[in-house]
Order: structure tokens, then C-alpha cells, then sequence
């Protein structure tokens, strides 16, 4: 009994030692980044934010993809049991979060931090800003617009690496020949969506991307220009036939063993080959907005800070805010991640030749916004259904496809 | 040991008389207190929380709940989508088979097992063994053994068999009875042990007036056990259904409702829309129809259970 009652007396005073430097929490940040190059990148962010405050780093990954993971974040928050901070892609997927007041003004401290002047593009933080109050920071720049193709698999098959999506639509027969599959792709409905919206960027001009995504205008959507879309993704259907594989990286691994000639992913693909120890215009080249434009969006992730309770927590959530958008984190982060870096005034000497290219795109202003910051989740979602049936469907004719495509548009909001 | 005397009888007790009619209200006071959680639970979380839902089905709600009206929109845009119609024609399939299949299965299990043979019991907790998983696990498992890479058909063509062909998870047309297998694998068992106390608890007597007439075995089962053995088969009934009817942890460990949307069903497209897509509006007419839809099986099926009885 004794024995017991002094164990007890000894763990409550530890914990009381432990309390004491009133400052210190444990802040659970949540976020989907568990491929290999994610997750060395958010390391990075966890070990300078431990060494630069006295806080403690709890990383919530959640495995699976954007689509499995929002939904757990929300529950979690409308819940009432939110996290420390959690990762969303800029624009519309928290906005009603951020309408509700269940997430935390940021102004004050994107003031005393100058964030104004210093991300660029300012679209990011138009992104973060409602009502004039800024509720998210930025963390990285994401570009879908990347053609990801295998030097070795090119080589095997005899023939050049292409330079634009027509020699590589033309190369696919040599590849075949070769028993390589001429896209990779992985069978989640994200990674359809994505490719689709590549499509459309990089093929037509600025204006038809906008007037369906933007101005979800139905006659766009319906028209002659995304019907030459619409028999590109006929296309590439027919290339990825032979991809079976489900997760991006998985995909990203068969360009890397020169299993696949080419894949349409965003920049952080790179952190894959990275990884992998593979060295840009040698053993992989990448072709922003697939050769065709020089043109990139200016997607991406941010986090988001729920409201919390606890002042110990409420500073933490300030002290990580303030380490995410640092130099120094931001370039850890990026050169892992294979991201650009959301300020315009950081040093990027270690970046590679994808990385460089990237950043001359978005120097010279040709951006254009993310899908994500332009329609809904439930638009996003449908569409999705849309597009993993057609992939999966090879009877699925492109002008059905396009015809709900349009219907989809023209309900958006 | 079918003749087991006290096993036998409990079918045939009948309700005490209800002769006197107590003074309702104050009757067993304690035990009315006792019971007002309970029915304040029913009627506030599940009552309450039906109605509430299938008024915001009424509204267009996105991420959080918000009473704008819009009428019967979500229910239109709902039955135009093709993913939920989809849905529907799987969930109808799967249950139709699921019901016919688990009930025929487990109960040719039980009465085989009730023949006084050897080692029994050990028979009984591997058939049994599986309902022990969730469902969950039950995919992933039958994802492997599925998968024409790593399960069955390579196993096969590895005996010698080159041309074999067994990929029903990656064939859109018979996709959903991968499902299927899996989830009979989980299930039967458990309806099995049901059949099999419901079988123990025949009297031994049946069997040996069966015997002497000469009547054929599977005759005996099927005119006269079976029939007996109606209560059994309720429950087994109420179990499967209600299975059939939240079908979506099988589903989503086992093919993510792929390939394409071939293997949907009404609960993933709920919480897809409810969470992923951010639109409560769209999951909750879906989940008002799911309900509907079981109202429909069940409301008819207990007025003939419970009306039936009262009258007789």
C-alpha cells in the first residue's frame, strides 16, 4: 500500500515538474504528407520547430490521400476535438470552416511578420483571406502542370525523350513495343482530376480554364476546345491502360525504374526521384505545363489553426506559424519536398533543374490559380466520380464524359 | 445431441396470462423512472436525430447544417447521379445474394454439423473463426487472395494451369461478388451457430416419428424442421439485413468502390458526399433514402410479425 501510495506521490510531482515551464505544449499537427519525400520534408518542419521553440512537435499523419484525410480533420474539428494546426491545399476546402469561426485569425501575426510583403505570389494569401483577415499561412507552392518522363525507358525503347504531349502521345506505340506501360497513373480519382485540369491548362489557352473552372460557364465546358480535351484523356486512358497501381508514388516509382515512360503529376513527385538519388535532366526530365506552355498554378497546401482553449496552446499555434513561413524552414522544407518555396525572397542555391525552371516560370508571372481555389469540394468530388468512371470504363465514350462534365459545371457554385 | 430435454422446451413456453389489467401509470413506478434515460436516449438521439437529419435533407447545407430550403433538389440531383444509382443496383444484388446464400450456406453447415460427428467443436470455431474479424480485415485479406498478382489465380497457374483466370475484384462486371465472397466468409458463420442451437433445440422425438414413417432426411429438414425453426430464421433474417444495409468497411478495405465505381455502395456514397464533398445536404437525402429503403423492407415485415401475433 505504502510501496504504491509513494509511487503515486513521485509520478504526480513529476508531472507537476513537467508542467511547470508553463509554456511548453504538445501540439498535434495533422496532414497527409507520407510518401518518402513528404514525410522527410515534414521532419524538417518538426525539427526546427522543436529547436527553435520549447514546444513539442505530434505528428499526425494520416495515410491514404487528401480525399481520406480532410474528411477525418473536419470531423475532428466540427467535433469539438480539433488538433493543433492541420494541413489543407489553399482555397475553398476550409472556407466554410473559416465562415463558421471555428479557425483562428491569424491577421496579427501575419502583420508583425510582414506576409503581405513577402509571399508571393500575393494570390497565396488572397487564398488564406476572408473578409479582409488572414486564417491560414501558406506553406508551399504546388504545380500540377509536370510531365515526369524516364530517361531509361525512352532509351530501351529507341526513341527520344519527348519535348511536348504530342511526341509523347506519338512515342507511346515504341514504348508498348518495348512492354512498358506509356503512362503511368494510379487508379485514385484525384490523380484523374488532376491530369484532366493538366490537360486543359496546358493545351488551351488561359481563358477556356478559366471560363469552366472560374466562371463555371456550361457553354465553355461544352464546347469544341474541351472536346479536343475530352479525346486527349480518351488518349491517355488508353495509355495507362496497364497501370494498375493505386498511389501516386507508386506510379511515380514505375517513371523511376524506367517501368513507365512518363507520368502527369505535380512538383512534389520530385521529392520521389529525390529520394531515389536520381539527378534531373539526367536520369528523369520534367516538362512544366507538359511542354506545350510555359504556364504553372500556384496550388498548394497551407495550415489552418482551430480555435483552441488553452493559451499554451494559442502560443504554440503562433510560435509554429511564425517557424512555417521562416526562411530557413522553407527552404529545409522545399529542396525535400521538391515544392517551391511561397516566399519570393529566399535562396534557393541547392534547387535542381526541375526546381529552377519552376521558379522561372513563376518569376516571369505565368500562374494561373488551382483548381482547388476556384470550385468546391463538392464539385471537385463529382467531377471525380466522373473521371474514375471514365478510366475505368473503356466504353465510356469522351462526348458522354464531356456532356456530364458540362452539367457538372454548370450546377457549380 | 439433438434430444437434449431442456434445449427442447424453450420453444414452447407461453406468456404468462394477462388477465387483470394493471393501473398503468403507477404500476412498477420504480422501474418507469427507471426506464426515462432510456427513452429520453430513444427518442432524442434516435428518433430526434432521424428527424433532424431528414429535415436538412430538405436544405442545402454544405460543410456545416444551415436551413435554407431548397425542396426536393438533393433528392432530384441525387437520382440523376449515376454513382448512386450504381449504388443501388449493387446494394440490391449483394443483399439479394448475401440473404439467399448465408442463409442457404449457413444452414446446410449446421445441419451437417449436427450429424454426432467427431471433433465438432473444432469444426464449430473454424467456421465460426472468421465472424471474429472485422470487416476491415475480411478485405484486406480477400484483397490478397483476390488479387491476380499474389492470390488465387497465381497459386493456380503456378500448378500448371496457365490459362486460369480468377480476378473478380478487377472485372467491373463481377466485381461486387468479390465483395460478396468476402463478406459471405465473414458472415456465414455466424448464422450457422444460430441454425445450429435452433436445430439442437428440436425435440429428438421429430426426428424418431420421422424415422418411423420413412420419410427421407432432407424431406424431415425441409417440411418440418425448417418450418419449426421459424423464429431462428427471423433473427438470422434481421442480422443479414442489417448487414446488408450498412455494407461500406468491406467495401472500402477491399476496393475503394473500384474498379471505376463498379463496386459503390449507398453507405460510401453518404459519407463521400457528407465529409469528402463537403455537402451534408446531398449525404443526408442519400442516407433519408437509405432509410426509406429499409423502412420499406422492415415496416411491412413487422406489422405481419407483430400484428399477426397480437390478433392471434
Amino acid at each position: 500500500m505504502n510501496h504504491i501510495r509513494r509511487i503515486l506521490a513521485a509520478t504526480s510531482a513529476l508531472g507537476a515538474l513537467a508542467a511547470l515551464p508553463a509554456a511548453a505544449a504538445d501540439l498535434e499537427v495533422t496532414h497527409w504528407w507520407t510518401s518518402g519525400g513528404e514525410a522527410a520534408a515534414v521532419a524538417e518542419f518538426a525539427r526546427i520547430f522543436e529547436e527553435k521553440t520549447e514546444h513539442t512537435w505530434v505528428d499526425g499523419a494520416i495515410a491514404g490521400s487528401g480525399n481520406t484525410a480532410r474528411p477525418i480533420m473536419i470531423s475532428r474539428i466540427t467535433g469539438g476535438d480539433p488538433m493543433g494546426a492541420t494541413q489543407f491545399n489553399h482555397g475553398r476546402q476550409a472556407e466554410e470552416l473559416v465562415e463558421a469561426g471555428l479557425m483562428r485569425d491569424l491577421t496579427d501575426i501575419a502583420e508583425a511578420g510582414h506576409w503581405r510583403d513577402v509571399v508571393n505570389p500575393p494570390s497565396l494569401l488572397d487564398s488564406c483571406t476572408l473578409d479582409g483577415r488572414i486564417y491560414c499561412v501558406p506553406v508551399n507552392i504546388h504545380s500540377w502542370q509536370w510531365l515526369w518522363l524516364s530517361e531509361k525507358a525512352y532509351a530501351d525503347a529507341g526513341v527520344p525523350v519527348p519535348t511536348t504531349w504530342e511526341e509523347f502521345v506519338a512515342a507511346a506505340p515504341a514504348l508498348e513495343a518495348a512492354g512498358k506501360v506509356p503512362l503511368a497513373l494510379g487508379q485514385q480519382a484525384w490523380q484523374m482530376s488532376g491530369l484532366f485540369a493538366t490537360l486543359m491548362i496546358s493545351l488551351l489557352p488561359d481563358d477556356i480554364y478559366l471560363g469552366v473552372y472560374r466562371d463555371k460557364d456550361e457553354e465553355i465546358a461544352a464546347g469544341a476546345d474541351v472536346a479536343g480535351i475530352f479525346a486527349a484523356l480518351d488518349t491517355a486512358r488508353k495509355m495507362a491502360a496497364k497501370s494498375t497501381v493505386q498511389d501516386w508514388n507508386q506510379a511515380t516509382n514505375m517513371v523511376i525504374t524506367g517501368e513507365a515512360g512518363g507520368q502527369v503529376m505535380g512538383d512534389w513527385a520530385q521529392g520521389e526521384f529525390a529520394m531515389a538519388g536520381q539527378v534531373a535532366g539526367e536520369d528523369y526530365h520534367c516538362l512544366p505545363g507538359l511542354g506545350d506552355k510555359d504556364i504553372l498554378t500556384t496550388g498548394g497546401d497551407a495550415f489552418y489553426f482551430p480555435k483552441l482553449r488553452d493559451d499554451d496552446m494559442a502560443d504554440a499555434q503562433a510560435d509554429l506559424a511564425e517557424v512555417i513561413i521562416s526562411p530557413e524552414a522553407q527552404v529545409a522544407f522545399s529542396l525535400k519536398k521538391g515544392s517551391l518555396p511561397v516566399r519570393g525572397d529566399v535562396d534557393l542555391d541547392a534547387a535542381n533543374a526541375c526546381m529552377r525552371k519552376g521558379l522561372a516560370i513563376l518569376a516571369s508571372g505565368e500562374a494561373l490559380p488551382d483548381t482547388n481555389q476556384l470550385i468546391d469540394s463538392d464539385t471537385r468530388t463529382q467531377i471525380e466520380d466522373l473521371l474514375v468512371e471514365f478510366f475505368a470504363d473503356p466504353s465510356y465514350a469522351p462526348e458522354d464524359a464531356q456532356k456530364r462534365f458540362a452539367g457538372i459545371i454548370g450546377n457549380a457554385l | 445431441m439433438p434430444s437434449d430435454p431442456v434445449h427442447a422446451r424453450q420453444g414452447g413456453t407461453a406468456p404468462p396470462s394477462a388477465a387483470r389489467r394493471p393501473r398503468r401509470l403507477l404500476r412498477n413506478l420504480t422501474a418507469k423512472i427507471a426506464a426515462i434515460p432510456m427513452v429520453l436516449t430513444a427518442m432524442v438521439v434516435f428518433l430526434g436525430g432521424t428527424v433532424w437529419t431528414v429535415t436538412y435533407s430538405f436544405t442545402n447545407s454544405k460543410l456545416l447544417p444551415r436551413a435554407e430550403f431548397v425542396g426536393l433538389a438533393q433528392y432530384e440531383r441525387l437520382w440523376a447521379t449515376r454513382r448512386w444509382v450504381v449504388s443501388i443496383e449493387n446494394l440490391a444484388i449483394y443483399g439479394l445474394c448475401s440473404l439467399v446464400f448465408s442463409l442457404v450456406i449457413g444452414f446446410v453447415l449446421a445441419a451437417l454439423l449436427d450429424q454426432k460427428i467427431r471433433y465438432e467443436s473444432a469444426f464449430r470455431t473454424i467456421l465460426l473463426y472468421p465472424f471474429a474479424l472485422s470487416f476491415i480485415v475480411t478485405g484486406l485479406v480477400w484483397q490478397w487472395i483476390l488479387n491476380p498478382e499474389f492470390g488465387v489465380q497465381s497459386i493456380i497457374r503456378a500448378m500448371g494451369f496457365e490459362g486460369f483466370a480468377f480476378d473478380p475484384l478487377y472485372n467491373p462486371d463481377i466485381a461486387i461478388f468479390g465483395i460478396l465472397i468476402a463478406g459471405l466468409w465473414q458472415g456465414t458463420g455466424l448464422i450457422m451457430v444460430l441454425m445450429l442451437a435452433g436445430l439442437r433445440g428440436i425435440d429428438g422425438e421429430i426426428w424418431k416419428a420421422s424415422r418411423v414413417d420413412g420419410i427421407p432426411a432432407w424431406k424431415t429438414y425441409i417440411f418440418i424442421i425448417v418450418p419449426m425453426m421459424r423464429p431462428v430464421f427471423i433473427t438470422a433474417l434481421v442480422l443479414i439485413t442489417s448487414g446488408i444495409v450498412k455494407l461500406y468497411d468491406l467495401v472500402v478495405a477491399q476496393t475503394g468502390g473500384g474498379p471505376g465505381i463498379a463496386t459503390e455502395v449507398p453507405a460510401k456514397y453518404v459519407y463521400d458526399y457528407m465529409f469528402g464533398g463537403q455537402n451534408l445536404g446531398q449525404g443526408f437525402a442519400a442516407s433519408t433514402m437509405m432509410l426509406l429503403a429499409v423502412a420499406i423492407v422492415v415496416i411491412p415485415w413487422a406489422m405481419l410479425e407483430f400484428g399477426g401475433k397480437r390478433r392471434g
